[in-house]
């Protein structure tokens, strides 16, 4: 098991996951969302290839209704 | 007659640019936008809700292909808080026209202007186009165009008062003074505010719950869509001289 903080909350994973492996995980659309991990930002291109590893911060984002 | 508002080398028929904050649900955001003619809407990055996957979003209701996104810093108090979400941004949709505001306090979202234009210099270097939300004083308001934003938004009141514009001096002279576009961001209550804004000169104007906490949302987006188009015509047109004496309107030689 591994342990990452995602927008805020701790979650455990059984393994260390690709970014569209995560994604698909919590059935969320990559192609609707950025990504930051562990402060950076992921560009959506490398998705398939950064991995999520114990003790990682993730921000996941999308755009909803402001002013 | 072509009278586009030029926005960072793109033209846009709508002068007017709303939110899409606040209302009841998608179904009337999308409504409410069709309304007000507008092409440019803002929206919020937030983190997505990841215990309630499959959730409806908002790009199924307003298309990004047809609407240009004008990603927001809406509950940024820090220039680097703007400046971190604005890069999420424009990864989330790949575009690098953003609308900037950094916020100085809870009770009168005013703009606090020092970390606003640390803020526009960074994002201006990383090749953001940057609209930025401002205060209503022409010299900062010069200073946020000679560092290279695309657009200068001073406040008409402050953000969701309905107050109108407190300040039409500053904003005319603001209009005056500016090269790059001027659009009254915040405060506008009602369709005569907006046109207000117009007939002082102003390239657009930019609201958001002037419309969604209006009764009928919908009929006020296109009192708001014909405001800003008559207040546009009003300015172009040149009103009339204001005279203190009446002046008759029907000739009076041939009075019988």
């Amino acid at each position: 098991m591994i342990n990452v903080t995602i927008n805020g909350d701790a979650h455990k994973l059984a393994e260390e996951l690709n970014l569209i492996d995560l994604l698909a995980k919590f059935d969320i659309e990559h192609d609707k969302v950025a990504i930051e991990h562990n402060l950076e930002i992921v560009p959506k291109s490398t998705f398939g290839q950064v991995m999520v590893g114990d003790g990682d911060n993730l921000e996941i984002v999308h755009f909803i209704g402001g002013g | 007659m072509s009278d586009k508002l030029v926005v960072a080398g793109k033209g846009y028929n709508s002068r007017l640019i709303v939110g899409t904050g606040k209302y009841k649900d998608f179904e009337e955001t999308k409504l409410a936008v069709e309304a007000s003619g507008a092409e440019i809407v803002t929206v919020a990055v937030r983190r997505v809700n990841i215990s309630k996957p499959g959730e409806p979003m908002l790009v199924d209701y307003l298309d990004p292909k047809k609407y240009t996104y004008l990603p927001n810093t809406a509950g940024c108090f820090t220039g680097d808080d703007a400046v971190r979400t604005l890069r999420l941004a424009r990864e989330a949709g790949g575009w690098d026209l953003v609308k900037l505001e950094v916020l100085g306090d809870q009770k009168t979202l005013y703009p606090n202007m020092p970390e606003t234009v640390e803020a526009a210099k960074t994002l201006i270097k990383e090749g953001f186009k940057v609209m930025v939300y401002c205060n209503d004083d022409p010299i900062q308001a010069k200073i946020l165009e000679d560092i290279g934003c695309c657009a200068i938004m001073p406040l008409g009141s402050l953000i969701g008062s309905g107050l109108g514009i407190q300040n039409p001096v500053g904003v005319r002279i603001i209009v005056e003074n500016a090269g790059v576009p001027v659009l009254v961001d915040a405060g506008v209550g009602t369709a005569s505010e907006a046109a207000q804004a117009m007939e002082l000169g102003c390239d657009g104007v930019l609201m958001n719950t002037a419309i969604a906490e209006a009764n009928d949302p919908i009929l006020m987006a296109r009192a708001m869509n014909h405001a800003v188009q008559a207040g546009r015509d009003a300015y172009l047109a040149g009103r009339m001289p204001k005279k203190r004496y009446a002046d008759p309107s029907s000739p009076l030689a041939g009075l019988i």
